[in-house]
């Protein structure tokens, strides 16, 4: 299945490329090879429009990849061949397989081949991109300020001032935590199972929804302002436009809990949607956060059309896990007291 | 001529009642207010929502009373209310009625929404926040602040519930005016109210939204649970439109706020 979409040529004048989406069927059919060809005489998609005449972006979509945000440091190219394309792929899906060995302990927590959680078993999207970052050209998200190094450093020693990881639920990761995943962003980034988005429009909205903890970005079209900068939320807040084809989704009024990549609160992310194919979006997106970075960077995934529905994820209510760790670190550490005890009675 | 006239309109005025008397005759719930149209067509129920009612206290006719954590005095207070359910009281099968009276008196460790659970339906719809209708054509969305619970409505390619959930799945369809909404395949752990009213997996939920006013509908659900009640009972109240300039759904990640409650009990404690 090779789906051509081109890269509007008034954002990147000459780059044209096919990106190839892969969807695998359970009984793992090798991906088609990916192929890249000058596409600058087909025709740009126009996607159809809603009922209120806005560019069509609803479905069910997946930004399920293989592609790092980052290029691996033994690359120097931005785009692989199709060959060392399938070859990066076949790699990472061994590393997840690998964790299915009997025995292992990772085994015991998700055997992810099973259950066809890899991302492997259902639609992921595929380009001969080497990175998602696009700006910088070396596909690296850029040195960090002084003041942003320090702030990396800062929120750090506050962790680690709070103890150990699982020394209580809040020292837990976000995520694990069922607050906020990756998926929701801003960026929405990709997650390495149930990459799964919804798209719904109606006059004036754009609601997309992430799989993931059934998190809901509802993006308001009427060009009303941010809130006061005292109203700061998780996902921030995000304000939208269309710019010809093209949802533009600004967000700020971060909270910083769950820092980007190590950015500030006053981060403003620019997100991208453009309808490029009848199965592709095209998302692209830009970091601004002049304390952090000296400039903006940018990243840019295909995202692929896939099957509904998308099901409840109710994550908080059967967190039975996050229990678990943390009466399990605490079995562990009444063990070593009795055991310490024991030793010293001797 | 000005007789004339005159007969004229009494005759208009006559012919008008007899036609509005007719209608009203005809079906019991003539809908007295057309709703302006979506795009395609359909009445647009787009809009943020919210009760304005006691009914996430206690569906039922209740005096105030109380909060249930004496430390929070009159501003966790129960506010009065007549109620929500037609014909005032739930028919409960006694053993149902008997779960009910334990769930009033365990609440404050058993009600869902004290841990930031997904409220279930119709609960989510009166919840003390609002929420979002997003209409297209295929899938209607209702958005709601309280723990982002989020519902699809199915408008095509109906099915019966794949699994069983928190929220439910909902079948929709457009009856005239209003939406109706079918919901079946929920678990047995929503409650509808901090009173411990209650139903199990066998829950079949049938809602009707529809608009009353440029800033109201008029919802009504009926509620099907063989395992609990001796038979279908009804809620009606209104919603009102959040008519304030800048309306949003905002963020209430309440899990940050219960884990304390939940985990606290495994935290480390500090070496003596």
């Amino acid at each position: 299945m090779n789906h051509r979409f081109r890269v509007p040529a008034r954002v990147l004048a000459t780059l044209t490329l096919i990106v190839v989406l892969v969807s695998i069927p359970v009984a793992g059919q090798a991906p088609s090879t990916a192929s890249r060809t000058n596409g600058t005489a087909a025709k740009p998609y126009t996607p159809s429009r809603t009922p209120d005449g806005q560019p069509d972006l609803q479905g069910f979509w997946t930004n399920s990849t293989y592609t790092p945000l980052e290029r691996p440091k033994d690359v120097t190219k931005e785009y692989y061949t199709p060959e060392e394309a399938a070859a990066a792929i076949k790699l990472v899906a061994e590393r997840e397989n690998e964790q299915t060995e009997p025995g292992t302990t990772a085994d015991v927590h998700y055997d992810f081949s099973q259950f066809g959680l890899d991302r492997s078993q259902s639609t992921f999207t595929q380009s001969l991109r080497t990175s998602l970052i696009v700006d910088p050209p070396e596909g690296r998200i850029p040195s960090m300020t002084a003041e942003g190094e320090k702030r990396v450093a800062d929120r750090a020693a506050a962790r680690k001032a709070l103890g150990g990881q699982y020394d209580s639920v809040q020292n837990m990761p976000i995520g694990s935590r069922c607050i906020v995943m990756a998926g929701a962003g801003p960026p929405m980034m990709n997650a390495g199972y149930n990459a799964n988005y919804q798209i719904v429009q109606a006059a004036g909205y754009v609601m997309i929804l992430t799989e993931m903890i059934h998190d809901v970005r509802i993006i308001p079209l009427d060009g009303r302002p941010q809130p006061p900068p005292g109203v700061r939320q998780w996902t921030g807040v995000s304000r939208g436009r269309w710019e010809g084809q093209t949802l533009v989704v600004e967000t700020t009024n971060f909270n910083g809990k769950n820092p980007f990549r190590g950015a500030s609160e006053n981060m403003r992310v620019t997100e991208r949607f453009t309808r490029t194919a009848e199965d592709t979006i095209l998302y692209k997106f830009t970091i601004d956060d002049p304390s952090t970075w000296a400039k903006p960077w940018s990243a840019e995934m295909p995202m692929a059309r896939t099957q509904g529905p998308i099901f409840e994820f109710a994550c908080h209510e059967t967190n039975y896990g996050i229990a678990n760790i943390l009466a399990g670190a605490r079995a562990d550490e009444k063990r070593a007291a009795e055991a310490a005890a024991k030793t010293g009675s001797k | 001529m000005r007789n004339r006239l005159v007969t004229l309109t009494t005759v208009t005025v006559i012919a008008a009642a007899g036609v509005l008397l007719t209608t009203t005759a005809g079906t019991a719930q003539a809908p007295a207010y057309r709703a302006p149209r979506a795009a395609d067509g359909k009445p647009n129920l787009n809009g943020i929502w919210q009760a304005l009612n006691t009914a996430n206290w206690d569906i039922e006719a209740h005096a105030a009373g109380p909060s249930v954590v004496r430390e929070l005095g009159a501003s966790a207070a129960v506010p009065a209310g007549l109620g929500v359910v037609e014909g005032g009281e739930i028919p409960y099968r006694p053993e149902a009625l008997a779960k009910k009276k334990e769930n009033y008196t365990n609440r404050l460790k058993l009600d869902p929404e004290i841990k930031c659970y997904l409220p279930g339906v119709p609960r989510s719809t009166y919840m003390p926040f609002p929420f979002q209708i997003i209409q297209s054509q295929q899938h209607i969305m209702m958005v709601h602040e309280f723990a982002g619970a989020v519902r699809t409505i199915y408008m095509e390619n109906h099915v019966e519930a794949p699994a069983d959930s928190w929220m439910g799945w909902s079948n929709g369809r457009w009856e005239g005016e209003t939406l109706v909404v079918d919901t079946k395949g929920f678990n047995d752990l929503s409650w509808f109210d901090r009173a411990g009213n209650h139903h199990s997996e066998a829950l079949h939920v049938i809602e009707r939204f529809t608009a009353r006013s440029p800033e109201t509908l008029m919802y009504e659900v009926t509620i099907e649970d063989p395992k609990v009640f001796t038979r279908p009972w009804k809620m009606s109240m209104p919603l009102y439109r959040r008519v304030e300039r800048n309306a949003q759904i905002m963020e209430f990640r309440c899990v940050e706020f219960v884990e304390d409650l939940i985990y606290g009990h495994l935290r480390k404690q500090p070496s003596k």
